[in-house]
């Protein structure tokens, strides 16, 4: 494709326009609610009704709150818990009112508090349709990077804008690509990392389904930037959709030459294919990754080397997460600066989290960095349902930690939240109410690292293995004050001896609920106590000092 | 709970107990030989299985445990002997690791149960004959698993070995009656 | 003769507090054993590639606020490395207890008693007792073989079998199904020894395991001992054909 032929595409596109839009939510979230059998039942409607020419019927991404899906935007009315049988009463209300009952609020603060980057076009555009993609400025960004700009440049501009790493440990973008682009060899790889695991987060799903496009652009500007020809996008099996919506973009943006040889007219070239990953928490770890997409076990081995000097197939390799990439386009086409005013002073721009939990409105929402933590979780979640009180938000996975109440002021940032002893993480966040127990949440976390602990070291294979044990005991009221202690020393050991960070980080559940929350520990073992009466290890007897002997 | 000494003796008084283990541990304890006339001169053996008594003493400075936690017995017997001693001692594999009585923790009970006194029977019982032939009611039940002795009472030395050799408890006793507090690796190991 | 590049540097380095020089390129590991500075491995072995499971080998480099496995890290200009402190001390003993309660080591009747890796191991790092709850796993041994014998109960998991049938004998019979603990070798695609049309029958994979898992059939206990010697050769031979 030549450059000209895609700002023809674009105007021919975005001219063509119709009076009235319905527009459905298609992601995972409301296909689980039967939104594919609503759009149809609303096409079939328009169809009927005879005003094809009028009304467009179309699937769209998510629009956030999938707690009330599934939604239909119809024109600028919202529409939640909506069914099949409303359909006619939604085309028909086009001509009219809004339908009252179904109507969703937009200006409440789920809507009005979030700052949409890489969300910019969800609920906007059919994320199948190119050329409604391109109508809303898909691939302008790589068309303005492959013409008007050398790598360097490029480089340059994402440094500038402090873009971050998404994928959870926060590392600046713009380094790893330069780090990249100086690495010897003219074979180099770019990955998107979209195998997201973490119980509780699904943003990246959203991204690989709402707006594929998006991703395959970032991807193609960072293989420009690093020079690389080749890039693999690594989706975990366990999104089909995902991998159906990826997996149709990359077919269209093949036909329509927006990758492959020589984009825009340019040297430039750039091949993407998709790999599966079989379920495997572990190959989110980048060389576990690499060794999965080789086709071995998908382990991860000691760094360095690093995947930026030596990474699949033994050649420099980028690995940035799906949001990383869904991040570029808008970087390059309004500028680093207006990235940059965007968040706080280290973190810059925007986050995606996937709440879930005990909260009013769970769903995907993106917020600037340096929001804080009670605005999530009071004003754009809408607080704890049922009168309950509100107890902890666990925040980044099972490699991340509990923040309680009393730290809910911090801001959401990197250093925040390693400070309050959690992580960004990917962006789950899991909020818990008074009816939970803490010891409890670090055991769900802990056995989730356990069965996805791949084997390979000591610390993570066992280690893991018996702080869910111990936790156990603790839990089921059978723990000893000797069973916490050696926990703790357990949790320390694994954080520092453990290969990869999933073993690292597999301690951080149970160490952030000690830290916040000891005394519910404390009180189970109590009640052991108490249980199994005085006959207990440490209670039998006094210890005696040995010159009672001659 | 406090402990009173005896009154009538100002030796160190020693017990050895023997629960789920093959007695090798006690065997090893009589290859001290000649060494045990001697011993027999610096403490007061109140409790073992060479001596015979029923009930555990109310107050022993060091007991020595062979064994691991198998029954429901086992476990009152090692709870009785927390109480009542001063210093405990693990003595042996089993009572260290659960060792070989603890390879049946790989199976339920009912399985090894099966296995002990169905399938080998000359005659398969019926079930009724079950009912008696189980050992369920009369002699102590076994517990879920058999476990090191640490698993149930806090041990204040362990001597692994299987069993440990009589050289290396004589050095464990010997350095404890000048009143150190001895390496037991330095003079055993794991399946020694 | 190994291939010295163009590239090849002299490196000075300190390994508890002695003044040390060695080729870049070189492995903390490497560099301490010439010097006699004992580092504790389990999954290591001189003529394999470098694992990095086993984590006994992790050391304090100065200026570093994390530790480091000295079988996969490369001497730098000026590192100050320290192979022992009581917080390793104490990592390593927690580690080869976990090895321990992992599954069902009963050396008093292992074939390999007086002669396994992991009970010296024990005895070196002075482990009396397993602090852990013991895991008590259900495990086979594959008997199947004419002469070998793999005893899952034993295995420590280091890998060294995988990597000797795949990287000196060439042919990848074993490797590794499950995760976690649940991990287990398996030859070929998970079938029994003795059936794997790829197993050559060498024997170097029992040689190589530093535990009574893999042992000579008709071995009594303690009368299985093994030898590696033989590894560091074949690795030489193979790089002079090269």
């Amino acid at each position: 494709m030549k450059p000209e032929e895609l700002m023809t595409m674009m105007e021919k596109a975005r001219a063509d326009t119709f009076e009235h839009e319905l527009r459905v939510c298609t992601e995972s979230g409301c296909m689980s609610l039967q939104s594919d059998v609503l759009q149809k039942a609303l096409s079939d409607e328009v169809k009927r009704r005879g005003i094809s020419d009028k009304v467009c019927v179309k699937g769209v991404g998510c629009m956030g709150l999938c707690c009330n899906g599934p939604l239909v935007k119809a024109d600028k009315a919202m529409y939640q818990f909506v069914k099949p049988e409303h359909a006619p009463a939604i085309v028909e209300a086009l001509a009219t009112q809004p339908i009252k009952e179904l109507l969703c609020d937009t200006q409440q603060p789920f809507f009005t508090r979030q700052k949409l980057v890489v969300r910019e076009h969800f609920g906007i555009v059919d994320p199948e349709n190119l050329m409604d993609c391109i109508a809303h400025g898909a691939y302008q960004a790589l068309l303005k990077t492959v013409t008007t700009m050398t790598p360097p440049q490029v480089i340059q501009e994402i440094s500038d804008s402090g873009l971050r790493g998404r994928g959870g440990a926060g590392f600046p973008t713009g380094l790893k690509w330069a780090t990249v682009s100086k690495a010897g060899g003219t074979t180099k790889y770019v990955i998107c990392n979209g195998d997201e695991g973490d119980p509780g987060a699904f943003m990246d799903r959203s991204v690989m389904e709402g707006d594929p496009h998006r991703v395959l652009e970032g991807m193609a500007i960072a293989a420009y930037a690093v020079g690389a020809e080749n890039g693999v996008i690594y989706v975990r099996a366990e999104y089909p959709l995902a991998v159906k919506r990826l997996t149709k973009a990359i077919n269209l943006a093949r036909r329509h030459e927006l990758i492959g040889h020589n984009i825009f007219g340019t040297k430039f070239s750039f091949n993407v294919e998709l790999r599966l990953g079989a379920g495997a928490f572990v190959c989110g770890e980048e060389t576990a990754l690499i060794a999965s997409v080789e086709g071995k076990r998908g382990v991860p081995r000691p760094r360095p080397p690093y995947p930026a000097n030596y990474g699949l197939f033994g050649y420099p390799t980028l690995i940035n997460n799906v949001e990383t990439y869904a991040n570029i386009a808008p970087i390059i086409n309004k500028g680093a600066a207006w990235f940059a005013q965007i968040g706080t002073e280290k973190s810059k721009g925007t986050k995606i989290f996937a709440l879930t939990g005990k909260i009013k409105n769970t769903g995907l929402i993106e917020v600037p960095m340096g929001i804080a933590l009670r605005d999530i979780i009071y004003d754009i979640a809408g607080g704890i349902p049922d009168g309950k009180a509100f107890k902890a938000v666990q925040t980044g996975g099972p490699s991340g930690g509990c923040i309680p109440a009393d730290l809910l002021d911090i801001t959401v940032d990197y250093e925040s939240l390693a400070k309050a002893g959690s992580i960004m993480g990917s962006g789950g966040m899991i909020v818990m109410d008074e009816t939970s127990n803490m010891a409890d949440v670090a055991r769900f976390f802990m056995e989730f690292c356990m069965t996805e602990s791949c084997g390979k070291c000591i610390p993570c294979r066992v280690g893991t293995y018996e702080m869910h044990e111990l936790l156990d005991r603790i839990c089921e009221k059978r723990g000893t004050p000797e069973d916490l202690q050696l926990l703790k020393d357990l949790c320390d050991m694994v954080k520092q001896t453990s290969l990869c960070g999933l073993g690292q980080s597999a301690p951080n559940p149970v160490l952030s609920t000690l830290r916040y929350f000891e005394q519910e520990y404390q009180n189970l073992i109590a009640e052991a106590q108490a249980a199994r009466g005085q006959t207990t290890h440490a209670d039998t007897s006094e210890h005696i000092e040995l010159e009672v002997l001659p | 709970m406090t402990t009173t000494t005896t009154a009538t003796t100002t030796r160190p008084t020693v017990a050895t107990v023997w629960l789920d283990g093959c007695s090798g541990c006690h065997m090893s304890l009589m290859d001290l030989d000649e060494r045990l006339i001697t011993l027999a001169g610096l403490v007061d053996i109140l409790h073992s299985p060479v001596v015979d008594p029923k009930e555990f003493p109310q107050s022993v400075d060091v007991t020595l445990v062979e064994g691991a936690v198998s029954s429901e017995e086992d476990l009152h017997k090692a709870n009785v002997i927390r109480a009542h001693s001063k210093f405990v001692i693990a003595l042996g594999d089993c009572a260290v690791t659960g060792n070989v009585p603890a390879m049946r923790n790989y199976w339920d009970r009912s399985d090894l149960f099966d296995r002990a006194y169905v399938e080998n029977a000359q005659e398969p019982p019926t079930a009724e004959e079950r009912k008696v032939i189980l050992p369920l009611t009369v002699v102590p039940p076994l517990r879920p698993l058999a476990t090191p002795l640490h698993e149930v009472i806090k041990v204040d030395l362990y001597l692994p070995g299987c069993p440990p050799p009589a050289d290396a408890i004589w050095f464990v006793l010997t350095e404890f009656l000048a009143g150190r507090v001895p390496n037991a690796m330095s003079v055993s190991r794991f399946g020694k | 003769m190994s291939a010295v590049t163009s590239t090849t540097q002299s490196i000075t380095l300190t390994i508890d507090d002695k003044a040390i020089s060695c080729r870049s390129g070189e492995t903390i590991l490497q560099v301490a054993r010439e010097n006699n500075i004992d580092i504790p491995t389990l999954c290591y072995l001189e003529g394999l590639t470098v694992w990095g499971g086993c984590r006994l080998c992790m050391v304090e480099i100065a200026a570093s606020p994390k530790l480091h496995a000295a079988c996969a890290t490369e001497c730098t200009e000026g590192m100050t490395v320290r192979t022992t402190s009581p917080r390793l001390k104490q990592y390593r003993k927690m580690i080869v207890e976990m090895l321990f309660a992992e599954r069902n080591h009963v050396c008093s009747v292992c074939v390999s008693n007086g002669h396994c890796e992991l009970q010296n191991m024990a005895t070196k790092l002075e482990i009396d007792h397993v602090r852990f709850p013991y895991r008590f796993p259900h495990l086979a041994v594959d008997n199947s073989h004419d002469y070998m014998r793999l005893d899952h109960n034993r295995c420590i998991l280091c890998l060294r079998c995988v990597r000797v049938c795949g990287e000196i004998e060439g042919a990848h019979t074993k490797d590794v199904k499950g995760r976690g603990v649940l991990s287990a070798i398996i030859h070929d695609l998970d079938e029994p020894w003795g059936d794997s049309q790829t197993c050559t029958g060498c024997g170097k994979c029992v040689n190589v395991c530093p535990t009574g898992a893999l042992t000579h059939r008709g071995t009594a206990v303690g009368e299985m001992t093994k030898k590696t010697e033989f590894l560091p050769y074949l690795t030489l031979m193979r790089e002079v054909k090269l």
